[in-house]
């Protein structure tokens, strides 16, 4: 069998201490089935006539058992419950691979202007000449920072960007009449997004180690290259949070073997502004905007991905993309030549282009490139000042954005990398990434982002090093029985998957006692 | 830079923490041919007023559903949106949170999509709903997927009522490969897709209201899939047409993708939007996407946690059911906290409410000389012929402050028999006055 | 009656010409709780190596290659409901499939009690 034990721990831990969780300021908050009812609704709405229907007889014959809430109760019951989740406004939040860095008002406030929310996408163009505009100018920006010859805006996350890149290249590969290549280099530091879309296209994936220090060598990616092989996909900076020092030999290499560099461009803040990937000689990379250009990560989306693309790839773009034409933007909707067609019925996440551009104009070229270098002296920040409790796995040399520690330092302590995350709950800090880059045993990666101020550092800092000189001195129970102080302790996942309850089910009715 | 809060100062102290001579050497591992090697030329930053001024520029160039009589449907749909959706989901702890990986401090975001999943399924009266996908158009790509892996057969057939976007977006997805059948356009509603069900057939794709405002008698075509061993797919662009039609899973569904926006979410031009999908209990684990589940923490106490993700990406890797990973979860956020203030008394309030002033558009339009109705039946869409090519006369009514609707040619411009169609929408926003305004302009405008 | 073991863990235990299979003590330990198992169909022809069944906690998702070749005869159907079984007794009622040995020779291959105790000491 395949030994998959990479996975974190899922019990509940050690509940060694008598129940604490949560706060009285949190009390439990039934689910909206429990407070509402089918008669309960918070919107007015005049009661409609309707002469004759046209629906045909295909009306509904039976209820939905639809709860509903007047206003006041709405508010409450959804104030209450967000009042359960940790977010980057109330707290540092450095999730590795996510950069949870602050999202400005000011993006959500140009977001909801009529001439941007209110427009359908498909009014006239003549109409929303504004929006192509707005498009054009973000895809500018993206292509100046990349130094890259196209933009594709449309996909809807970064793993929607990353299918697109892919498919961009399996197109040329078919015009060129290469459909023969159908391996992809993945290495195994990758996030499991990389494989998951090579294999959707029907590629068969082949790993590319990791040399000790978490990087790639070229030489093992030229000695996996053949006339097979369509692609590598590299993440840089990588999910370790280091440089590949040797991408443009990498690049060079996978070229001349007649294959295309995806770069999957998560970690792009760490570099904007300062290194253009086109300059590595990437064809393609998604940017998410969620996470470099600080669209709100929402609790999980909506995201948006947007691939930059060498010219090599350009022509595969898929529809739909705005074009000057006679001192007009016109909106080409339809596939011609190469295009590989659509893969959205509209025109992208206009929304987040919206907030994206606003928070490009704000920090100007200049900003964005100081963004970049603070994001990745926070990160070195917190690795030289953990240095010392910790166990670094690659050695002391800068890293990019992020700082990874592995779980050596716990060895003997009966604590784990879980255990140990949950404590920083306690300490009201949302835990940085566990386990994952994989090829790191018990991986902590940390993602502080520019957003975080040297005295928020510092303290993060200190209650680092507490929890770890306290997990050394063998007080466990902090560890195995956290977190205390969530509005939750840790939740049995071992049950929610044997036995999914995947949605609410009225409770049977008690009979009643007859008078 | 008003967003970064180091001075230089500051820096200068923390590179000596890391005993870094300049910021320079902490990228030391850039080739130095790639390192800042460039004028980006870009502008300077800037101060909020100054970005605003620009933004609000662009915004003006734009002209809004509000400032004038509005038609346009087509797979987005104008409604209103209570000013408590949007003032909740701007709060800190919705809008600045991450995916729920902790969930000890993320039962806010848990139980919301808990309580969405319920929403969802309870529309479509199916078993289980997932926790969101991008669209109604990707989720429907995946729904394809899911049926050839849930079958083991290959073959699919969309039908000609499916928004031609959709289509196209199957159409990338699947590469055009041989097992695919795109039924060609039915805005009269003819042609029929059970014509083309066989034993390799894996699932029929089905729009209702299709494309074309046309509703149709599905469990006629669930009963003729399943009698072939296929799947129903079942797609709603307008999910307010649930607050009144028959609900996927009363007529036999296997897979229900729909559209999510009507409910909660604005216009944007297309995006962000939220596919919703449901499903049979018995198809959970090929369904794609993020799925919240109910247990018990520690002290036994009810909590919420993302399950079943060994479907996953970032488990399963190349052997995922899908490369997902983000769902939308602040567009369905929107719809929950719309649809549990509307409930089912509003819902079913404003399903009637649109199906009314759909029907005031239509008795309207037919007594247009030159407009001839298409359709029979319909919820709040239809679509009409003119003696004229839609596309300009769209653009002319447009100059005359009317969105009159979408032109069928603007997404099949291949097909001259859809040259003169038009497509016209109504929600509970179509004023007496605008269906009144269209009728003096189309007249003119015929005449 | 014998055992035999894989380097990755699965057990078969021969009868005749019968081997029942599943994966062994130290393999369940390592992969926790086990929430599901994707069974194989019966009369599905395995070669030695080929991926068999599909075991999954709730982080990780583990193949179980076939130790021989064969068809499959029966599988364990209590599995579904009670997934479990595998953790607490996975050498009897948590076994996962029967299969018929087509090439009995294949079971030499195999690692006997000693040296899979060896291996995982």
């Amino acid at each position: 069998m395949s030994m998959n034990t990479q996975g974190r721990p899922t019990g509940t831990g050690t509940s060694g201490f008598a129940s604490t969780s949560g706060s009285s300021m949190l009390p439990n908050e039934p689910l909206l089935f429990e407070i509402g009812d089918t008669e309960h609704s918070g919107v007015d709405l005049p009661d409609a006539e309707i002469s004759t229907s046209r629906l045909g007889g295909f009306e509904r014959k039976s209820a939905l058992d639809l709860a509903g809430l007047t206003e006041p109760e709405a508010m409450r019951h959804y104030v209450r419950l967000s009042r359960l989740n940790h977010s980057i406004d109330s707290g540092m939040y450095p999730l590795g691979s996510c950069t949870m860095k602050h999202n400005p008002r000011l993006n959500e406030k140009i977001a909801r202007l009529p001439g941007f929310a209110d427009i359908h996408p498909l009014q006239p163009v003549s109409t929303v000449q504004g929006a192509l505009e707005l498009m054009n100018q973000l895809a500018n920006w993206l292509m100046t920072l990349t130094n890259t010859a196209a933009v594709a805006l449309t996909p809807k996350a970064g793993a929607h960007g990353e299918l697109l890149g892919m498919m961009a290249i399996k197109a040329a590969q078919d015009a060129a009449g290469q459909s023969h290549r159908r391996i992809v280099l993945v290495p195994e530091s990758a996030h499991g997004t990389n494989p998951a879309t090579a294999a959707f296209l029907g590629y068969t994936v082949k790993p590319i180690p990791a040399r000790d220090d978490g990087t790639v060598d070229v030489q093992a990616v030229k000695d996996a290259l053949s006339p097979d092989v369509a692609a590598i996909m590299l993440t840089n900076p990588n999910t370790c949070g280091l440089f590949e020092p040797q991408v443009i030999e990498i690049a060079q290499a996978v070229h001349d073997a007649g294959a295309f560099f995806y770069c999957d461009g998560a970690n792009f803040n760490a570099i904007m502004g300062v290194v253009r990937p086109g300059d590595l000689g990437i064809d393609a990379m998604h940017i998410n905007l969620h996470k470099t250009f600080s669209t709100p990560h929402g609790g999980g989306g909506p995201g948006a991905g947007p691939v930059v693309l060498s010219a090599a790839l350009a022509p595969f773009a898929p529809v739909p993309f705005v074009r000057q034409h006679a001192g007009v933007l016109e909106l080409v909707e339809h596939a011609e030549g190469d295009s590989l067609g659509r893969i959205t019925a509209f025109q992208g996440q206009m929304g987040m282009y919206v907030r994206a551009l606003t928070y490009m104009l704000s920090h100007g070229g200049d900003g964005l490139a100081q963004a970049a270098q603070d994001a990745v002296l926070n990160a070195n920040y917190i690795k030289a000042r953990l240095a010392h409790a910790f166990s670094v796995p690659f050695g002391d040399y800068p890293t990019m954005h992020e700082a990874l520690f592995d779980d050596t330092f716990l060895a003997g302590t009966g604590v784990t990398t879980l255990d140990f995350s949950k404590a920083l709950i306690d300490e009201g800090f949302h835990p940085m990434t566990m386990y994952f880059p994989l090829v790191v045993h018990g991986a902590m990666l940390i993602e502080p982002t520019e957003s975080e101020s040297k005295q928020t550092l510092d303290r993060f800092c200190e209650v680092m090093e507490e929890l770890a000189a306290d997990a050394k001195a063998g007080n466990t129970e902090r560890f195995t029985a956290a977190p205390m102080k969530a509005p939750r302790r840790r939740l049995d996942e071992t049950r929610a998957a044997r036995s999914p309850i995947l949605r609410w089910e009225r409770p049977e009715e008690l009979p009643q006692a007859a008078e | 830079m008003r967003y970064l809060p180091h001075s230089d100062a500051e820096r200068a102290e923390m590179l000596g923490v890391i005993g870094a001579s300049s910021i320079e050497a902490l990228f030391s591992a850039v080739p130095a041919k790639a390192l800042k090697t460039f004028d980006l030329n870009l502008p300077q930053h800037s101060p909020e007023y100054l970005v605003e001024a620009h933004m609000k520029a662009l915004a003006g160039k734009n002209r809004a559903g509000s400032d004038g009589p509005f038609f346009v449907g087509a797979g987005a749909y104008r409604h209103h949106v209570p000013a408590t959706v949007d003032h909740l989901i701007q709060r800190s702890e919705w809008l600045t949170a991450y995916t729920p990986y902790q969930p000890e401090i993320s039962q806010g975001t848990l139980q919301m999509l808990f309580e969405f999943q319920t929403q969802v399924a309870k529309i479509t009266s199916m078993d289980v709903a997932n926790a969101s996908l991008y669209d109604g158009s990707t989720g429907t790509a995946e729904a394809v997927l899911m049926a050839r892996r849930l079958t083991r057969r290959n073959k699919i057939v969309l039908s000609g009522g499916l928004h031609p976007h959709y289509r196209d977006v199957v159409r990338s997805y699947l590469k055009d490969d041989a097992d695919l059948e795109c039924l060609s356009a039915s805005p009269e509603g003819q042609g029929d897709i059970l014509d083309h069900i066989d034993e390799t057939t894996a699932a029929i794709v089905i729009q209702t209201p299709d494309f074309y405002g046309h509703l149709r008698n599905l469990k006629t075509a669930a009963d003729a899939a399943h009698a072939k061993g296929a799947l129903l797919i079942v797609v709603v662009t307008e999910i307010v047409s649930l607050g009144l039609l028959e609900s996927p899973g009363a007529y036999g569904a296997d897979i229900v993708v729909a559209e999510g926006q009507s409910i909660g979410n604005a216009l944007n031009f297309g995006g962000p939007y939220l596919g919703l999908m449901a499903t049979r209990k018995e198809f959970i684990r090929q369904m794609p996407g993020r799925l919240c589940g109910e247990t018990v923490d520690a002290d036994g106490q009810r909590g919420f946690v993302l399950t079943l993700s060994t479907r996953e990406q970032h488990i399963r890797r190349e052997k995922a059911t899908s490369n997902i990973c983000t769902n939308s979860g602040l567009c369905a956020l929107a719809f929950s906290i719309h649809m549990g203030l509307l409930g089912e008394a509003g819902f079913t309030k404003l399903a009637r409410l649109n199906h009314a002033r759909a029907c005031a558009l239509a008795d309207a339009l037919a007594g247009i000389p030159g407009v001839e109705l298409l359709n029979k039946t319909f919820f709040n869409e239809m679509t009409i012929r003119v003696a004229v090519p839609a596309a300009p006369l769209v653009e002319a009514l447009a100059a005359r402050g009317i969105l009159a609707g979408v032109p069928v040619s603007r997404l099949e411009p291949e097909n001259p028999n859809v040259a003169n169609l038009l497509v016209l929408a109504a929600t509970e926003l179509t004023t007496d006055e605008d269906i009144a305004a269209l009728v003096a302009a189309l007249t003119e405008e015929l005449a | 009656m014998t055992t035999k073991f894989t380097p990755d863990h699965e057990y078969i235990r021969v009868e005749g010409s019968t081997g029942i299979v599943g994966i062994t003590p130290y393999a369940q330990n390592a992969l926790g709780d086990i929430v599901f198992v994707e069974l194989p169909s019966v009369g599905k022809v395995l070669k030695k190596g080929d991926e068999a069944a599909v075991v999954e906690s709730v982080k990780a998702a583990s193949e179980i290659y076939a130790p021989v070749s064969g068809t499959v005869t029966e599988v364990n159907a209590e599995l579904s409901g009670n997934p479990g079984l595998i953790n607490s007794d996975p050498e009897a009622s948590g076994w996962i499939y029967k299969i018929a040995i087509s090439q009995a020779g294949e079971l030499d291959g195999l690692l006997d009690d000693a040296a899979y105790a060896d291996l995982t000491k």
